[in-house]
């Protein structure tokens, strides 16, 4: 943080108390303009969003105006409470934060205490932190749910001054940013004076941050509405009229509202990064994801680099691209591994050495996109395709952390449509034009958490909680019929049949406040506080010879395991294993030697190919003049591709028929990604099957989907064929019965709390486990309650999610009327890679590499005849 | 209770009329009994079955053909009795009760299941094998019409409640006689299954469930188990859970490798020990 863009001198004799201008003095540096201008923003206690660059000095600038005030507080004789909470999306940001803010503290010799609380923190602090609070608590979104759900809540946040949210960009558009503003909003309520802070990285479109992280009030609702509330008990509608009033009074005591309350603040923007993409001359592979032909220029690059982070996007292209660098390493240049599979002891390691400069490279995989500050990374690789331009930039805000030196970057195709894919997220940022999250709505079953989480805390008026919701951001528009159902939700499992009165979680005191029922609900409510859901990980052990398990080397996701047998041998860790057996929640291992061993596939990337991008690609597509920046062998492509079939323009999509082997191909180009073209092709399949053309099988990638079937489809009416009525039955219908309703219905029903997270299958039956899924739950409450509200909120998840239905529909409304309709002979150009993925298994190497090799070389050569 | 009605072909009516017919049609060998006591990991050839009416599946257990239904029950077609393990009712308040506000439907679903099994075979007897209420305080919490469907199932026929752990009393209000175990042509139905060696005995209790792996997934299912010396059935109940046939709780209780009849979508499925995965 050292010369760039110095405040004038006499603001910062105004703005910062003497010992912190001797503070800055005293380390060469000046303070910086925005350094100072959040100061100014705290004098005048308004809310703020900064904005700046990683490296910016933006921490300190959230900091400093607690510091400020903290130190100029006179002496009290009697303990005080928390002045501010910050809170990081992980739990390793939060330490390094305290570290990092307590060498000022130290150094100024300020009387203010500043103490991180996560998971790990040991009970003791806990409890003493509970007892007599630091000044300054560093926590995570969980912890402050917990916080919440506190007895004595309201007395602990009494005197809190300041909130500030770091990595905002990170945890808005998320369940966890749904319940860290509903947590936001009940702060306010115990600390009216509080002020909110939102530090970010760079975004595309701060409002919809502001939106999320501002205060929003409401005018008391009609009358009309509120006497109409079947379910939950009906005398109170005389006793609520006060907290009304109250409630409102005071969000209208507030000058302005939501988004337009908070100040934005941006930092320098700091030297524009410089991103190559790799051209591979001559060598851009038509299909695949590793990237395996570009590994000796990717060695070369972080050969010449300081230290260069390697990012990839499944844990599977991690092991794979580690091996690879390894059998490249002849300098034997210090390459280390690090993702979400492996122990937290060995990523703790990695993380220490990398710190203190041992290492030249880090293969990872999202695990490393946001969080600790390692100042000499001077190259970030991004191996195979980018997805989306925001992800890029804060990946590319991970090297050189130094305002004045561009980050540099280099962008790693896999493949040909990677290779548009990445030359247009470079020019989008190039052009510095981002690809904006949608205003996400509040989930109903984090909204259920947190209504739980105010009963445990203290009794809560219906009414007056309503609002108190409402003037969080994502719930500003929640009605209060939803908002009943959720509370009866709450109470007794918001059943038609009205069984579970007397079982009550939160009952109806005599002055119309609801409170949690008893201490044992209370403290399960507390124990399973938050909104991430994890999937069942099972703990990779080394077999000891008695094949007892033995050191932990990680965890995987159950599902990993179901290509493996015993005996098999595998990559994790980057090392090579063979599978000797699975008992109970562990997989033991034993070290083994294999050439060619499998590599499970470690699911496939969590991030569809952003809508914005996916633009930018088709727009890049049908620029002919644009396809200069390009390889020679993509060019000949594209050119081939529109001399054999067609290049449509950006706002058409390419839909191709033709006839292969004994079987007939439907291809077409939406570009929205792989979960919604699955989706898609999942409803056209049934489509076709009552138009009897006899689908057989279908493949997706981010880029297109492809069908065949045993009659042509040359003759279909494609605009029947894609209209959007899709959307309505035989989605309904096929949603229904699909796993992945299943799978969101265990999230929604643990958020929610209707199952406590280590639920399912506690069961003991002469000592052992009994699963008891939660699949039977869903089936049930289908037959019986098919509204009801958890069912909705799994709708709405798969909806959004798994099968990305909405982009799906604004991608039909999109194409209505514009599909390009190309019926050929044989297979076209662009259809080669999409047709490569059929029947493809991950394992590279070996006997199947050998038969994709030569199917490719067929299917080459056939496209280019 | 030794019924001695007309002992084969075991037909019951199948409303949907779905596959099935030509018994003896999946396994050559005979039903053989009386095999010496090797472990189920040991050699010995399969319990044999055939596909019966309604997707269900015809073995023998100790010489007595029954037949393994779809839904999870076991029809014992020549004592004209139908038998139901572990219906786990109001297994739901149960467990609202404790502040788990499950969804209140899983009697009204069981029973719902086990009114369609009646009506489709007409049983002269209905034995329900054990763990029929979740908890002692279950049949208090039993809905009214829910309750009058329990006693409707009594009517024209016996209704024999055979006790188990969770409801070791019988019910109380509720009609029909309470055992401890009752024998059926040859059979010993009871809810627990007894160590050693035990030919002839039908138990529940442990909630046979089996999972099948291949390349594409895997699927787990809860099962019947049979050796063709006893037959352990599945758990009926809505939300009655399964634990994997190999897991210990299983070892010793078959002197051959098992048979899992597994409840596909319209068939018992039946699946050879050596292609089941642990969990």
């Amino acid at each position: 943080m050292a010369d760039a863009a110095p405040a004038p001198a006499d603001l910062a004799a105004d703005l910062l108390p003497p010992r912190f201008r001797e503070w800055f003095a005293g380390r060469g540096w000046s303070p910086r303009a925005h350094q100072l201008e959040m100061v100014a923003r705290a004098r005048a206690g308004r809310d703020a969003l900064l904005i700046a660059p990683t490296g910016g000095g933006k921490t300190l600038a959230g900091f400093l105006p607690s510091l400020i005030e903290l130190s100029e507080r006179p002496p009290a004789n009697t303990p005080r409470g928390l002045h501010t909470i910050y809170i990081s999306p992980l739990k390793a940001l939060a330490v390094d934060v305290e570290r990092n803010l307590n060498a000022p503290i130290a150094e100024m010799g300020l009387p203010i205490v500043a103490e991180s609380r996560t998971g790990d923190t040991g009970v003791s602090r806990r409890q003493r932190q509970r007892v007599k609070p630091p000044d300054i608590l560093l926590t995570t979104p969980e912890q402050l749910a917990l916080l919440c759900a506190w007895e004595g809540a309201r007395l602990y946040f009494e005197d809190l001054r300041c909130v500030i949210l770091d990595e905002i960009h990170t945890l808005h558009a998320s369940k966890r940013g749904d319940l860290l503003a509903l947590d936001l909003a009940r702060l306010q309520q115990l600390a009216p004076s509080m002020r909110r802070v939102g530090l970010s990285a760079t975004v595309d479109d701060p409002e919809v941050i502001k939106a999320w992280m501002g205060r929003h009030g409401h005018g008391t609702p009609p009358p009309a509405l509120r006497a109409t509330s079947p379910a939950i008990a009906g005398e109170e509608r005389g006793t609520s009229s006060s907290p009304v009033a109250k409630t409102t009074g005071e969000v209208a005591a507030q000058p302005t509202e939501g988004a337009a309350a908070i100040d934005l603040v941006r930092g320098p923007p700091g030297a524009e990064p410089v991103v190559d993409v790799l051209l591979s001359e001559g060598v851009v592979p038509w299909a695949g994801h590793t990237a395996q032909h570009a590994m000796a220029e990717v060695y070369e690059a972080i050969r010449k680099a300081r230290i260069a982070l390697v990012f990839v996007n499944t844990r599977f292209q991690a092991e794979f691209a580690f091996q690879e660098l390894w059998r490249l390493n002849e300098d034997g240049l210090p390459i280390a591994l690090h993702h979400g599979s492996l122990a937290a002891e060995q990523r703790r390691k990695v993380e220490a050495a990398m710190a203190k400069g041992q290492l030249r490279a880090v293969v990872c995989t999202s695990t490393l996109d946001l969080g600790i500050d390692w100042g000499d990374v001077d190259l970030v690789i991004q191996l195979a395709s980018p997805k989306g331009a925001s992800r890029m930039v804060q990946r590319i805000g991970r090297a050189n952390h130094r305002l004045d030196e561009p980050s540099r970057a280099l962008f790693v195709p896999a493949n040909r449509f990677e290779m548009l894919e990445c030359q247009a997220a470079r020019e989008a940022i190039a052009e510095n034009k981002l690809d904006g999250d949608p205003p996400r709505v509040g989930a109903l079953d984090v909204l259920a958490q947190h209504v739980m989480g105010c009963a445990v805390s203290e009794p809560f008026d219906m009414l007056a909680l309503y609002d108190e919701v409402r003037s969080a951001g994502p719930y500003r528009d929640l009605i209060w019929e939803d908002f009943e159902q959720v509370v009866d939700f709450v109470s007794t499992g918001g059943y038609a049949l009205k069984t579970y009165d007397r079982f009550r979680r939160i009952v109806r005191l005599s002055d119309g406040h609801w409170k949690v029922r008893d201490l044992n609900v209370a403290q399960r409510h507390r124990l399973n506080v938050g909104a991430i859901v994890s999937p069942a990980m099972l703990a990779v052990r080394i077999a000891s010879r008695r094949g007892q398990p033995g050191r932990k080397l990680g965890e995987i996701e159950e599902g990993m395991l179901e290509m493996l047998d015993p005996g098999d041998t595998f990559i994790f860790g980057g090392q090579t294993w063979a599978l000797v057996g699975i008992t109970n929640m562990d997989v033991l291992v034993r070290p083994a030697v294999d050439k060619d061993p499998k590599m499970p596939s470690w699911g496939s990337s969590k991030f569809a190919l952003s809508t914005y991008l996916a633009k930018r690609v088709r727009q890049l597509m049908f620029d002919e003049a644009h396809w200069r920046v390009l390889p020679d062998d993509v060019r000949e492509w594209l050119e081939l591709q529109k001399d054999r079939s067609l290049i449509v323009a950006e706002d058409e999509m390419l839909l191709e028929t033709f006839p292969k082997g004994s079987r007939n191909f439907l291809v077409c180009y939406p570009f929205e990604g792989r979960l919604a073209h699955t989706t898609l092709a999942m409803l056209l399949t049934r489509r076709l099957e009552r138009l009897d053309v006899g689908p057989l099988g279908f493949v997706c990638n981010d880029y297109a989907m492809a069908i065949w079937s045993l009659e042509p489809m040359d003759g279909l009416d494609f605009d029947e064929l894609f209209a959007e009525d899709m959307l309505g039955d035989d989605l309904e219908s096929w949603l229904q019965e699909s796993f992945m309703m299943k799978r969101a219905f265990k999230g929604c029903a643990i958020i929610s709390g209707l199952i406590e997270k280590r639920f399912p299958g506690q069961e003991q039956k002469t000592g052992r486990q009994i699963t008891f899924s939660t699949d039977l739950i869903y089936d049930v409450l289908r037959r019986h309650q098919p509204d009801h509200l958890l069912l909705r909120c799994a709708r709405a998840d798969a909806a959004t999610g798994l099968i990305d239905v909405a982009r799906l529909g604004e991608m039909l409304t999109r194409i209505k009327g514009r599909i390009r309709h190309s019926a050929l002979d044989h297979l076209s150009p662009f259809s080669v890679p999409i047709l490569l993925e059929i029947g493809k298994e991950t394992s590279p190497g070996g006997a199947r590499e050998r038969i994709l090799a030569e199917a490719e070389a067929d299917l080459i050569a056939e496209a280019s005849r | 209770m030794n019924r001695t009605a007309k002992m084969l072909p075991p037909r019951g009516s199948c409303p949907e009329g779905t596959e099935g017919g030509s018994a003896q049609n999946a396994a050559a060998a005979p039903p053989s009994v009386g095999c010496a006591d090797t472990s189920p990991r040991g050699g010995g050839s399969p319990p044999a079955f055939a596909i019966g009416p309604c997707g269900g599946l015809e073995v023998a257990v100790r010489g007595t053909p029954v037949m393994l239904r779809t839904s999870g029950a076991l029809w014992i077609e020549a004592a004209r009795t139908l038998v139901v393990a572990d219906l786990h009712l109001e297994k739901g308040s149960a467990y609202a009760s404790r502040g788990q506000m499950l969804p209140p439907y899983d009697t009204r679903e069981t029973l719902g299941r086990l009114e369609a099994e009646a009506a489709a075979l007409s049983p002269d007897a209905v034995v329900l094998l054990g763990d029929t209420f979740h908890d002692r305080k279950s049949e208090d919490r039993l809905a009214q019409d829910d309750a009058a469907r329990l006693a409707a199932l009594a009517q024209g026929r016996r209704l024999v409640w055979v006790v188990g752990n969770h409801d070791a009393d019988g019910p109380r209000a509720l009609p029909g006689e309470t055992v401890d175990e009752i024998a059926v042509m040859g059979l010993t139905l009871r809810h627990e299954p007894q160590p050693g060696p035990q030919p002839g005995e039908v138990a529940g209790h442990l909630h046979p469930a089996a999972r099948v792996r291949a390349p594409r997934g895997t699927v787990r299912r809860r099962c019947f188990v049979t050796d063709a010396e006893r037959l352990i059935l599945p758990a009926f109940g809505a939300y009655a859970g399964g634990l994997n046939v190999l897991d210990p709780a299983f070892a010793g209780l078959f002197v051959r490798p098992p048979l899992a009849g597994a409840l596909a979508a319209n068939r018992v499925r039946a699946i050879g020990w050596r292609q089941l995965a642990g969990d």
